[in-house]
């Protein structure tokens, strides 16, 4: 049975990839995990620089989801590549460096520096982090920006290049579309949707950012909605997200039209949930006689169903 | 060793409307807990409410041959994943991760370790005080809560050698007032060439004067805190606290994996609102 998948020239064991700022470095959860059993891990959004990210409360509970502005603390790409890269590659990780700017300039410079390391599997542009106001998400919420920032990476890497979109706009697919067109190998989909929850007693937001990013299995039926949309308008493999918990979860999103997926809340619940999800995709590939789980991806089936108690 | 193990509830006792102490059949986790250690308990096998809730070990449990067979965590009924964990039976399974986070550095005799505990924050100082009654080294436990009815388990202590110190808001058992009063005089009494070495969890605004307390008596001291906690693994950078370090700017650090026992002088207290 093959459970691997291609991303561009990138080829992943299986379709897994730890979300970005759901699996810090990677090497927190080495206790938990085998981190080379993983398709990927894609960490924790990098700027150039460190950055404390916001004070705390950064999280809240939400039906079946959760709340965050954490608002992108981090060590810096420099930290990152002398700190934490030689004990990913040493667990042999399949890395996806997720890469945040302020500007087009800072994209390209991070891109740079990345793609002189030993050991980085692709970039994820982060252009839709909701939590911070200077950066990223300005370029992802126009098709404009989305396009420059991609194409600007794009002349100065041979990595993989694959945009995280935001759903927080009309149509995800024009997005999608735009990327494409800049030359990016993939996209993924969906970051956090802009949310916020209040304190009725004391009419203070939950979190000290007054809004944050929703995740978990509340969105999950809208990334699986967005996912379809994109895949209908773009040729790009689709790296699919939002609220994944089971191996059913996954299936969804490949028969969507994801090639891969990233699991990000669901870690936080249950560290150790990725030989789990392996083997709920075996058994399923088992019963449906699937020899690659590659084959899936895309085969919704949207026949009508004839039905004769409508005709009658 | 971390592990995450579908534990079975063993007990569930209800101290009052507010406190329970549950009881899991978690051998491997209670073989591995340092003191100090917490563990993270899934509520619920549904997604509703999400997350995991920290809680110190409060005692690891053992059979007649000593061997760890289950441990026990202090349960107060504040939300909705609490309110679950305080309803739950004997039979249920409930997941549980751990043992996680930087646990308690036990000082060795001479020295003396005084632990002070407000409320709830009595979890983590049964599995320090035994780790001390092994070393040998003299302890005190100062024990604050608001009335005689919510000082739980103070026999515990006792049992372990230790000596008790109790406090109450009302006066209705103890030193009338708060703990930090008792602590204060001991302060200042003791001579100063003894070493003592303080231990504090408790309420924000108690560790806040305890480790002024210690500041100005010049002692060492580790609090335990505790922080809102979305996964206890340092995947999430949700809980955490605000750290000086000498030579550099305040820093926001991860209690779940730099804590929840951190060097008293390392927080900046002004910073901790909850």
């Amino acid at each position: 049975m093959d459970l691997s998948v291609s991303i561009g020239t990138l080829r992943l064991a299986n379709p897994l990839i730890a979300a970005s700022g759901c699996f810090g470095y990677g090497v927190e959860y080495a206790n938990a995990v085998d981190l080379a059993s993983l398709g990927g891990i894609a960490v924790k959004g990098l700027f150039l620089s460190e950055r404390e990210g916001h004070p705390p409360p950064r999280i809240v509970e939400t039906p079946s989801g959760m709340l965050n502005a954490i608002g992108l603390q981090g060590i810096g790409v420099h930290r990152f590549i002398a700190e934490k890269l030689p004990e990913l590659r040493r667990h042999r990780a399949v890395v996806v460096v997720n890469i945040c700017g302020t500007t087009i300039d800072e994209y390209v410079e991070l891109a740079r520096v990345l793609s002189e390391a030993e050991g980085v599997a692709a970039l994820e542009l982060n252009i839709s982090c909701p939590n911070i106001k200077e950066g990223g998400i300005t370029f992802g919420c126009s098709l404009t920006g989305t396009h420059a920032v991609v194409s600007a990476v794009r002349k100065v890497t041979r990595l993989p290049v694959i945009p995280k979109l935001t759903p927080n706009v009309t149509d995800v697919a024009s997005f999608a579309r735009a990327a494409e067109d800049a030359g990016a190998d993939a996209v993924s989909l969906v970051n956090t949707f802009l949310a916020m929850a209040i304190d009725v007693e004391t009419r203070r937001p939950r979190l000290s950012n007054i809004v944050g990013g929703l995740s978990g299995p509340a969105i999950r039926p809208i990334a699986v909605r967005m996912v379809y949309e994109c895949r209908q308008a773009v040729r790009l493999p689709i790296i699919g997200m939002g609220g994944i918990t089971t191996a059913s979860d996954v299936l969804e999103f490949l028969i969507a039209g994801a090639t891969a997926v990233q699991i990000g809340t669901a870690n936080f619940v249950d560290p150790m949930l990725w030989p789990k999800l392996l083997d709920g995709l075996t058994s399923y590939m088992n019963r449906h006689g699937i020899v690659r789980l590659s084959e899936l991806t895309g085969t919704l089936d949207t026949t009508r169903e004839e039905h004769a108690w409508i005709s009658s | 060793m971390l592990f995450d193990i579908d534990a079975a509830v063993l007990e569930n006792r209800r101290l009052s409307e507010h406190y329970s102490v549950l009881v899991l059949e978690a051998p491997a986790i209670a073989a591995a807990t340092q003191p100090g250690q917490f563990v993270m308990l899934k509520p619920t096998r549904s997604t509703d409410p999400l997350l995991r809730r920290p809680f110190s070990v409060f005692e690891v449990i053992r059979n007649d041959d000593g061997t760890p067979s289950a441990l026990s965590i202090l349960n107060k009924r504040t939300g909705a994943g609490t309110a679950l964990l305080y309803d739950v039976e004997p039979g249920a399974t409930l997941g549980c991760l751990g043992p996680l986070g930087r646990p308690f550095e036990p000082v060795t005799p001479p020295a003396e370790a005084w632990m002070v505990a407000g409320g709830v924050g009595l979890a983590p100082f049964v599995t320090l005080a035994s780790r001390l009654q092994q070393l040998g080294t003299p302890t005190t436990l100062f024990y604050g809560a608001r009335t005689a009815a919510e000082l739980y388990y103070a026999e515990i202590f006792e049992r372990l050698g230790v000596h008790v110190v109790l406090a109450t808001e009302d006066g209705s058992r103890g030193v009338a007032g708060r703990v930090t009063a008792p602590l204060a005089d001991a302060l200042s009494s003791v001579a100063s060439e003894s070493e003592v070495k303080l231990y504090v969890c408790g309420p924000t605004p108690m560790m806040r004067a305890v480790a002024r307390l210690a500041a100005e008596n010049q002692r060492a001291c580790d609090v335990s805190l505790e922080q809102v906690m979305g996964c206890g693994m340092g995947g999430c950078y949700s809980c955490v606290v605000l750290t000086r370090e000498a030579g550099h700017a305040p820093h926001f650090v991860r209690s779940c994996i730099d804590g929840p026992v951190f060097d008293s002088t390392r927080i900046v207290w002004e910073a901790l609102t909850h």
